[in-house]
């Protein structure tokens, strides 16, 4: 099956490098988790694999119409803009991007998307991201703030992403959450 | 107030028509730009482009150059000073509005315009809107309604999923110059016809109102023009019949109604 992504010996970070080198490559359909402890570097690769200017060594390879016009390439970020005021629904929130609400967003799918609560918001910016028709999305703490249950429902929508065909990279810093969601899993160490 | 004594009479005279038309227009645009403004957290750029094509209309003027393209010439100024200062947010929009207004006041005080032009621009001057007025407005509304079916979602995209573009590799600066242009040129043809602080009203106000209170996106696109016409028409009859001057009539009424609809 051919490789969406590759990362061969990347090393990122800013003025100096922070983290690396990390090999990795990843197919349609597979989930593939970068794991460590806070300040490991992992959100500063995951942005180098996203295109920002952050690479200090080695090299990216996109496969061919991947990074290309139309979206091919999502990224959930730490913090998702979320306005403190807007008359934005739920649903068209996800009409931006194309994606299609989950099952279990239909109690709130009308509801602003400043009234909804930090755990469905974080649902729905995942979700914006991973049903957009990316070939490649990259997910950086989906769960941050979200109790167990939210969490889950994080895990469910990868779960669709992938048996979509999409390609999917997750960093977390819980193991659970990586262990549950991914068929492997890096460990990024800070730079030395 | 003796109700039976207001004078309605001029609102039925031909050359009421066209100044009734051209604020129609504006209360019903910029409202709906303000929208966008909004959303970037801009509105309070929309005084300091008002105060800058006040300042380049006035030049105009002096310099013997009609509204329209002086107009445009204040809109391009209006457009790259935002450009050039936008990074510094609210700080650099009151430069804008302190640059504007004094130059605007300076120009008017030392040219064959006078400083009584500077301030009817400032105030406004509504029922002397002629059709170069209602034209240019019309013109850009046209505009607006063409290409904000399209450009509006590209905008609402890139202020809320921003890493989406960079990560693709596309530049999204092209859609908000496009609609900075837009901003600047319906927002200083505003100002010549209904003057500065009643056109900064229309864009603030209304839009303010529905971002509190509508339910979602497409009912704010309906609600920010509902407010401004409703409230204009209601302005304009109760300046006509009042005797009282237009724009300051109109900022009262526009503040009464996002108050009362703020406080809901």
């Amino acid at each position: 099956m051919a490789v969406l992504l590759e990362a061969i010996g990347l090393v990122a970070g800013y003025t100096e490098p922070v983290a690396g080198p990390l090999d990795l490559a990843l197919k349609p359909g597979e989930v593939v988790g970068l794991a460590g402890p806070n300040g490991a570097g992992k959100s500063t690769l995951l942005r180098a694999l996203a295109g920002e200017p952050l690479v200090h060594g080695g090299r990216i390879r996109w496969a061919d119409g991947v990074r290309r016009a139309g979206g091919e390439l999502a990224l959930l970020p730490q913090k998702p803009p979320r306005p403190a005021e807007v008359p934005l629904t739920a649903r068209e929130y996800l009409g931006l991007t194309g994606a299609a609400p989950l099952a279990s967003m239909t109690p709130w799918l009308d509801r602003r998307v400043d009234a909804l609560s930090g755990g469905q918001f974080q649902l729905l910016a995942a979700q914006a991201r991973l049903g957009a028709g990316a070939a490649v999305v990259l997910l950086d703490e989906p769960t941050n703030n979200l109790d167990p249950a939210a969490a889950e429902r994080v895990a469910e929508a990868i779960d669709l992403a992938a048996a979509a065909g999409r390609g999917v990279v997750v960093v977390s810093h819980e193991a659970s959450f990586l262990e549950r969601t991914c068929q492997r899993t890096r460990e990024v160490a800070p730079w030395t | 107030m003796d109700l039976t004594a207001l004078d309605l009479s001029p609102l039925w005279d031909p050359l009421f028509r066209v100044p009734l038309l051209t604020g129609l227009v504006a209360a019903a645009l910029l409202p709906l730009l303000g929208l966008w403004l909004r959303l970037r957290e801009e509105w309070l750029a929309a005084l300091g482009i008002g105060h800058v094509g006040a300042a380049t209309v006035l030049a105009g003027g002096a310099l013997g150059i009609g509204l329209l393209p002086a107009g445009l010439a204040g809109a391009g100024l209006a457009v790259t000073l935002k450009a050039g200062l936008g990074r510094a947010g609210n700080s650099g929009w009151g430069v804008l509005i302190l640059g504007g207004w004094a130059v605007g006041l300076l120009v008017g005080a030392n040219t064959g315009l006078g400083e009584a032009a500077s301030h009817a621009l400032v105030e406004g001057q509504l029922y002397f809107a002629g059709p170069v007025h209602l034209l240019g407005l019309a013109g850009i509304g046209a505009v607006a309604a063409v290409t904000l079916p399209w450009l509006g979602p590209r905008l609402l995209r890139s202020h809320l999923f921003p890493e989406g573009d960079r990560a693709n590799g596309r530049t999204a600066w092209h859609w908000h110059r496009g609609f900075d242009a837009l901003v600047a040129v319906g927002l200083i043809m505003a100002t010549t016809g209904l003057g500065l602080m009643a056109a900064f009203a229309l864009a603030f106000l209304p839009a303010w109102l529905a971002f509190r209170r509508a339910p979602s996106w497409r009912w704010a696109l309906a609600l920010a023009p509902a407010v401004g016409v409703a409230v204009y028409l209601l302005a304009f009859v109760a300046a006509v019949a009042l005797d009282q001057p237009f724009a300051p009539v109109l900022v009262v009424a526009l503040l009464v109604a996002a108050t009362m609809g703020l406080r809901r």
